[in-house]
């Protein structure tokens, strides 16, 4: 190996490699030609006939979605099924000579056609695109007849949701509709592409969203033996799919019909919980929709009507409204004070009807104040001078600590939408909140001037109906906070075997037994002889409870003149209430958008539901508005 | 007006000067023809191809930075990401992620990575610079040294097990000490050592080896295990015919007889819809991407720029040839991807670094000279 440096030699050596190299490539490829060859010229007849053999094809048997019902067996979504008429726009020619031809046969109307153009833009490639749904017996045998005039059309059995409550609990139940590129990626990412062959709806919003993998069961296949135009000649071997587990809900539909009914036109949210285990009663957004409408794509009027509405039937308030808690915020300030030692239940104030702070005055909605007032009169009369010295005494941080503990300012993880993707958080105000929220350095600063108004559920406060609701519940139950959700049992179809979703306790508070008995006995003040009185005479049962008023506008000096206000601008009414105070079964929050005072429009709706949860009383008509309480109680 | 017309030149000037057109070109043909395919292959949504041509995006960014790197800056990176590369491999070795029941990727927390993609493009590296750094006093002992340089990151990846890799990463070593001149005795002797090792070799591999090299010999034997990918993949090739079943009209494709059809088997079905026409396109493309990069490495002005260009060059064939061979079952079915072809942005991503390293000693070679 001694001329291994030969700088010359080295190159040629290196170029004559790369020549054997290049030969070894081109004899490489010259194999891989000849067997090229071999299967494609020479075998080409032979593997012909074995693909064309080779037609064996797995059809999927789309399951069974599993069926909703409410906490006694009421059916809330369920299918059934029904003809429609398909096109596969690859396999035809001229969709709109198709469509016309169709239309001289069956009766296609102007919104089939717009719906059959958006399916097809949302559509994968390839697939069939019903052009009309509901096909009737002779609408199905009038094409049967005429079949040969349409390749590409046929006529297929489909199961089709129904929402047979309509409108009510819409929002907690939710819709399916067809699978879009963006639904495909989620079957994508979670590996469930084999089992969605053949389905073509998915859970969109709501308890169908949240549970589409429970519901929708696994995909059967059929093998069938195809000839070369596709049809199927014989089945070979069947798997049958396995339905979709059912859902039992802790829901009661009855309570949450009269709730929505009690609403009227009225915007709003309900939630009514079940404080020793977090299971939901009720879920009251309203205005609510027909989630019927989405189920065989909905029409464009009818998505523009609802997405422009002003009153936003949509959105569901439950989760993803943020408000003021406003008054309904007391309890739970007077619960931290005797937590932190800042009060004592006696410690009295003496409220003038103010609370100067540097030059800025916090005004009591009372003039001249509610004189000396101790903690059970502050929560019964609904005192602001106490709680905005309160407010003063404990500080953002101690506040802050203490709210998020009973969940303010954090997602609840209730069982609606994709994780908890679909709940918002709210404002738990504290000056952590204040330097992420704000940019500019000046902004970002806490002033202790802020602090203030936080103490009666103002300021920068929001929170969610369901959170104040959780909150309320939690109180309740003495500090144990359960995780609320809408599902009590997740149900196998087939065997009928129960798979209950159990409680989760979040935490227990630890709070003092003394300390919540202050509470409750002056919650239970409020409904018998405070703001709450007057939408409480009469309960043959303990209420504990609290009015609340929200601001929505400010006003400078002014007096609060309801009539005189525009009504969007008008202040939200809040209720949250919980009975029987002995041992709570239900715990709520109530709030009305402009709906004024507390005790006013929310407080006759918490009584309703209070009236049929515990006694099976029925409301005589919609709880109306009680007028007369306005001049009564609006010392909240 | 001048000074910005003058900018824009230069500007665009300094955007292609280290672009080897013809390698650019047909990467290109070669890319658009896997474009299609996986289109083909994955029909029933267009989410793929989407996401193939992005990863081709980021692929053609890289080659073009790699690219720019003159050969003396590559030299710079071959001992650190050896050892990188060594390094990471023995921690798959120790604490990486079994997937189907292989342990081939490592857990950053946030993402996995394969850190036999590294060794791809830093064994042939490592060795030419070793080469390269004694090319003066060149003894048999330094051949010696590169075997073990090449064996130890090959036996930690045969080990995982991912042999279609360990093949590659093999072959990349393997033809740099080929082009360093290995004597042709030794290449002899090696042949008759493996011919007689064979059966050594035969009880050291694992049992799912073994069945694929005893169903490539008779695919019937187990036509609904190991031998139904042969037998669909050939089916699919020889039902092709000469001119192929047009464009998305492949049906052992579309009626989903051939398995893995957008990764490893995408030559299947390419070969179905298009035929010996498309085949021999396809062979043709490959040869020329080949002649191209021998022809560069040829022409290197230095052994490290030779022999990196000439191991990477060979590494394309290894790709091809290995894919192509076992989806027409004359090879047993490694894991190996067909190169620019197959769906997968970390192999395509590594391709593109060989071929940014091909165009970078090509145009700084050209530079010199001017």
């Amino acid at each position: 190996m001694g001329d291994f440096h030969n700088a010359d030699s080295d190159l040629d050596r290196f170029r004559f490699r790369i020549a054997i190299a290049a030969l070894l490539v081109l004899l490489a490829f010259g194999v891989l030609l000849g067997r090229f060859v071999w299967l494609q010229v020479i075998q080409h007849d032979f593997y012909r006939t074995r693909a064309e053999d080779n037609r064996i094809a797995l059809i999927p048997i789309v399951p069974n979605r599993g069926v909703i019902t409410d906490r006694n067996g009421v059916i809330l979504a369920r299918n059934y099924s029904a003809f429609t008429l398909e096109i596969t726009p690859s396999q035809v020619d001229s969709l709109e000579t198709t469509i016309d031809g169709l239309a001289e046969v069956i009766d296609i109307q102007p919104k089939d056609r717009k719906r059959f153009k958006r399916l097809m833009d949302e559509a994968k490639n390839f697939e069939s695109i019903p052009i009309r749904t509901r096909l009737s017996d002779t609408e199905v045998a009038a094409f049967a007849a005429q079949r040969y005039r349409f390749p590409g059309v046929e006529v297929k059995a489909r199961l089709f949701r129904q929402y047979p409550q309509g409108t009510i609990a819409s929002h907690a139940i939710g819709y399916i509709g067809r699978i879009t590129e963006r639904d495909q990626k989620w079957i994508e990412d979670v590996e469930q592409t084999a089992n969605y062959k053949g389905t073509d709806h998915i859970g969109k919003i709501g308890l169908e969203q949240h549970y589409e993998f429970e519901l929708h069961g696994q995909t059967g296949y059929e093998e069938v033996e195809i000839d070369a135009g596709g049809r199927a000649l014989r089945s070979l071997k069947r798997i049958p799919p396995v339905s979709g587990n059912n859902l039992q809900l802790t829901l009661d539909a009855r309570l949450q019909e009269i709730t929505e009914q009690a609403f009227g036109d009225r915007k709003g949210a309900l939630v009514a919980i079940e404080p020793s285990t977090g299971g939901i009663l009720a879920l009251v957004s309203n205005p609510t929709f027909d989630p019927n409408l989405f189920v065989d794509g909905i029409t464009p009027e009818n998505w523009k009507e609802l997405n422009e509405h002003p009153d936003k039937p949509m959105i569901n308030r439950t989760i993803n409204g943020a408000y003021p808690p406003g008054s309904t915020f007391k309890p739970f300030m007077a619960l931290a004070a005797l937590e932190t030692g800042k009060r004592t239940p006696n410690q009295a104030i003496a409220d003038p009807g103010y609370f100067n702070f540097g030059n800025h005055q916090f005004r009591d909605d009372k003039k001249g104040g509610h004189g000396s007032v101790d903690m059970y009169k502050s929560i019964v009369h609904s005192c602001d001078t106490y709680y905005y010295m309160l407010a003063n005494d404990m500080g953002i941080d101690s506040i802050a600590k203490f709210m998020a503990g009973l969940g303010f300012g954090q997602k609840t993880g209730i069982d609606i939408g994709k994780d908890d993707s679909g709940e918002s958080k709210g404002v738990l105000p504290s000056p952590e909140w204040k330097k992420q929220r704000f940019k500019k350095p000046e902004q970002q600063k806490w002033y202790a001037g802020e602090t203030i108004s936080i103490g009666i559920g103002q300021g920068y406060n929001a929170y969610t109906p369901i959170q104040l609701a959780q909150a309320t519940a939690t109180l309740a139950n003495n500090g144990v906070m359960f995780r609320p959700h809408l599902v009590r049992n997740i149900v196998d179809a087939k065997t009928g075997e129960e798979r209950p979703v159990e409680p989760q306790p979040i935490r227990d508070l630890g709070l003092k037994a003394k300390n919540l008995e202050v509470i409750h006995r002056a919650m239970v003040g409020v409904t018998k002889e405070g703001t709450g009185t007057r939408a409480f005479a009469g309960a043959p049962y303990t209420v504990g409870g609290k009015t609340g008023t929200a601001q929505v506008f400010s006003l400078k000096g002014a007096d609060y003149k309801a009539g005189a206000i525009k009504k969007e601008l008008r202040d939200h009414a809040l209720f949250i209430a919980y009975a029987p105070v002995e041992n709570p079964v239900i715990a709520l929050a109530v709030l009305v958008e402009n709906g004024g005072f507390g005790a006013q429009s929310a407080a006759p709706i918490a009584r309703m539901v209070l009236d049929y949860y515990l006694l099976g009383k029925l409301p005589a008509g919609a709880a109306r508005e009680d007028a007369t309480a306005v001049e009564d109680d609006h010392e909240e | 007006m001048i000074d910005v017309v003058a900018t824009f030149k230069r500007g665009m000037r300094e955007l292609i000067v280290h672009i080897d057109f013809p390698l650019l070109l047909i990467t290109a043909a070669i890319m658009g023809v896997g474009l299609a395919t996986v289109y083909s292959a994955t029909y029933d949504s267009t989410h793929r191809m989407m996401s193939q041509a992005a990863n081709m995006g980021i692929a053609l960014v890289v080659m073009w930075f790699v690219a720019r790197l003159p050969p003396q800056k590559l030299m710079g990176f071959a001992i650190p990401l050896y050892i990188v590369g060594l390094l990471l491999l023995i921690a798959v070795f120790l604490f990486g992620i079994k997937v189907n029941g292989a342990r081939r990727w490592l857990s950053l927390g946030f993402t996995r990575i394969q850190p036999s993609e590294i060794m791809k493009i830093a064994m042939p590296l490592m060795l030419a610079w070793y080469f390269h750094k004694y090319e003066a006093t060149l003894r048999a002992r330094h051949f010696i040294v590169a075997a073990l340089l090449l064996l130890i990151p090959f036996a930690l990846i045969a080990k995982q097990p991912d042999l279609g890799t360990a093949l590659l990463v093999g072959g990349a070593g393997f033809f740099v000490i080929f082009f360093a001149g290995l004597p042709w005795k030794v290449i002899v002797g090696l042949i008759a050592a493996g011919a007689a090792a064979a059966p050594l070799l035969w009880g050291m591999m694992h049992d799912y080896q073994k069945k694929r090299i005893l169903t490539l010999i008779d695919p019937t034997t187990d036509p609904l295990g190991a031998g139904y990918h042969i037998i669909q993949a050939t089916i699919a090739i020889g039902s092709g015919g000469s001119f192929g079943k047009g464009f998305l009209h492949g049906t052992q494709t579309h009626l989903e007889f051939i398995p893995e059809k957008h990764t490893d088997f995408i030559f299947a079905v390419y070969s179905e819809e298009w035929g010996l026409l498309g085949n021999g396109l396809l062979v043709f493309l490959y040869t020329l991407l080949i002649g191209r990069g021998m022809m560069i490495a040829a022409a290197a002005p230095t052994k490290f720029t030779r022999l990196l260009a000439g191991a990477i060059t060979l590494g394309f064939f290894t790709y091809a040839f290995i894919n192509m061979g076992m989806v027409s079952g004359i090879l047993p079915v490694v894991g190996v991807p067909l190169p620019f072809m197959s769906y997968g942005g970390t192999a395509l991503v590594t391709l593109f670094v060989g071929i940014g390293i091909l165009m970078s000693i090509q145009t700084h070679r050209m530079l010199v000279k001017k």
